[in-house]
């Protein structure tokens, strides 16, 4: 870890408190060149909001951070993405272990068409769990951590789709949460709930926080204000401006990063 | 804030008139279908209504002489035999039901695994090019006339396994339920490949997120995902393979055995209205027998089908969460 690494806006960090790293990221689809030079480091236990206007590749960068734009055909990246200083895009090993370590929740919500209980079993079993005492146990300490343990201890075997909007996409949290990852990449968790559960899925950011490492991509100013600690500013394409939330959304450095908090544009 | 043009556009009233038209046209076209089901079935009963009547037809082909063995001859053994033209008529129709069971069962246990198989391959491992190859292809398989695949069993295929299998008979139930299969393999293949293409991308991206690999995202939650669709296609696949005609006729043999190998010859229910239907005397027992046969026929797919909509049903109750 170097110092370019960290952007000048944010107060110096040491590695030990940084657990992801891009470097010099640059991504296409096709010839759709998505990301531009970007550099952002995340901190460990921390929440990092990425915000930008649609299509500044805020997503795509988070989807970089656990290889799932590979499964995107069609699809290049050059640059460097480093978790807890290992390279995960060389001689990382099996990407699927990669991603136990990094977990992710979608903007829809996607239960699958199981029950409740196997929906958060899924990850365990296709990792070569199959110890049920394990798996039930770890089943209800997952929803537990999730708020969703009360809800729906008494009907563990029904359908997913049986929920409300928001309790599956806290499903779908616990689901990520399952295989006990480090990272938990959120992209815009809480767009498609209304606001009662928006602000569950926020307490539930709140309480993940220091056990783990949130990196979510909102639309949402206030949310990316409440919830996270460092923001980082994408537009078209690049990493305009990353730095403490307070800084971001009080004293921005760039021009740009003011209009879209204030709202002139995007 | 107003605009001027509020309320200026000019909109037409709804002609009620013509929405009483459109909505009744289709409901006749509805009702046509109904009741074309409907009349075929009571005309194709009507000519079976002897057997239940008539004591002349019962003489030789009631139920209970179609149905259980019967002794033709003193001293020798009861038999199932189906010899409607000999100088004692003979009409058990266990040796036609058992061939059209042998010979759809053969058909779907060669189809599905490869349906089921190519359906997976082109839905979730085929590059997108690959796949707009295969799917046509194997889809043209179902517009082959049934004639021209029952042909090709008849000269090919029945020498090709006789020579690698060395049977006996060279027309039997295996070939002709393999040739079956080819024409079933496009129906399930279609219906399946449709199923797991529709599960949305989402549930994939899901899957490979918490750690799956292909092979586990396939096996795991697409195919489970998938199943009313699968089921779906295999009943129907399954209800081709009993009413299939041409192809059984062709390269069964037509011999109406009812021996539990399946490599002797058979003949099917529907092979014999399509052979004897033409020079049957119209008012005959055999003519009434002919005609219940179709009337069998007709019950089996009813049922088939019926029977694979519940099982549907249940399998999308189970995941869709309707608990009851």
């Amino acid at each position: 870890m170097t110092d370019m690494t960290t952007p000048p806006s944010a107060p110096p960090r040491t590695s030990t408190h940084i657990k992801i790293t891009a470097e010099t990221v640059d991504f296409w689809y096709g010839d759709n060149h998505a990301l531009r030079d970007v550099t952002l480091s995340m901190g460990k236990g921390k929440v990092t909001a990425l915000i930008g206007p649609s299509g500044c590749g805020k997503s795509t960068f988070l989807r970089c951070l656990n290889r799932m734009n590979e499964t995107i055909p069609g699809t290049r990246m050059t640059g460097t993405v480093r978790l807890d200083d290992r390279d995960i895009y060389n001689g990382f090993g099996d990407v699927s272990q990669l991603r136990t370590r990094v977990g992710m929740v979608f903007q829809k919500s996607n239960p699958f068409p199981k029950s409740i209980f196997d929906n958060v079993a899924y990850g365990l079993r296709v990792n070569g769990i199959k110890d049920r005492q394990i798996i039930t146990h770890a089943v209800e300490d997952t929803l537990k951590k999730a708020f969703l343990w009360d809800e729906v201890k008494d009907k563990l075997s029904h359908s997913a789709y049986m929920l409300s909007g928001g309790q599956q996409q806290r499903l779908c949290i616990a689901r990520a949460l399952a295989v006990r990852p480090e990272v938990l990449l959120m992209d815009e968790p809480a767009s498609a709930l209304d606001p009662i559960s928006t602000t569950k899925i926020e307490d539930l950011i709140a309480e993940l926080k220091g056990s783990y490492t949130i990196i979510i991509v909102t639309h949402n100013m206030q949310q990316a204000g409440r919830v996270s600690d460092k923001t980082a500013f994408f537009y078209e394409g690049k990493m305009v401006e990353a730095g403490e939330t307070t800084q971001i959304f009080t004293n921005p450095q760039e021009k740009r990063t003011e209009d879209y908090i204030t709202g002139r544009f995007g | 804030m107003t605009d001027s043009n509020q309320g200026t556009l000019p909109f037409k009233p709804k002609s009620k008139l013509f929405e009483g038209i459109g909505s009744g046209i289709i409901r006749v076209s509805a009702f046509t279908a109904l009741i074309g089901i409907f009349l075929i079935f009571v005309f194709i009963f009507k000519e079976a209504i002897p057997i239940f009547t008539s004591e002349a037809v019962q003489e030789t082909a009631s139920l209970d002489k179609m149905v259980f063995k019967q002794e033709f001859r003193e001293g020798r053994d009861p038999l199932w035999s189906w010899a409607p033209n000999s100088r004692q008529p003979k009409f058990s129709l266990m040796p036609l039901v058992l061939g059209s069971i042998k010979a759809a069962v053969i058909a779907m246990l060669f189809a599905v695994p490869l349906a089921v198989g190519a359906a997976i391959y082109s839905s979730e491992f085929a590059s997108k090019r690959w796949r707009e190859f295969i799917k046509p292809i194997i889809e043209i398989l179902a517009g082959i006339p049934s004639v021209v695949l029952g042909f090709f069993a008849l000269i090919v295929m029945a020498t090709v396994f006789r020579e690698v299998f060395g049977f006996t008979y060279r027309l039997n139930a295996f070939v002709a339920g393999v040739a079956l299969g080819l024409a079933v393999i496009p129906i399930v293949f279609t219906v399946a490949e449709d199923a797991m293409t529709s599960i949305p991308q989402s549930l994939r991206q899901a899957a490979l997120a918490v750690g799956a690999n292909k092979w586990q995202v396939s096996m795991t939650m697409v195919l489970p995902a998938a199943l009313p669709g699968i089921a779906a296609g295999v009943v129907l696949g399954f209800g081709r393979a009993i009413g299939e005609t041409m192809i059984v006729l062709m390269a069964s043999g037509n011999a109406p055995l009812t021996t539990a190998s399946l490599f002797d010859s058979i003949r099917t229910m529907s092979a014999t209205i399509a052979s004897e239907m033409g020079e049957v005397v119209v008012g005959s027992t055999h003519y009434n027998v002919l005609f219940f046969i179709g009337t069998l026929l007709f019950i089996f797919t009813f049922i088939i089908n019926l029977g694979g909509d519940l099982i549907l049903r249940r399998i999308k109750e189970r995941i869709q969460g309707k608990v009851t």
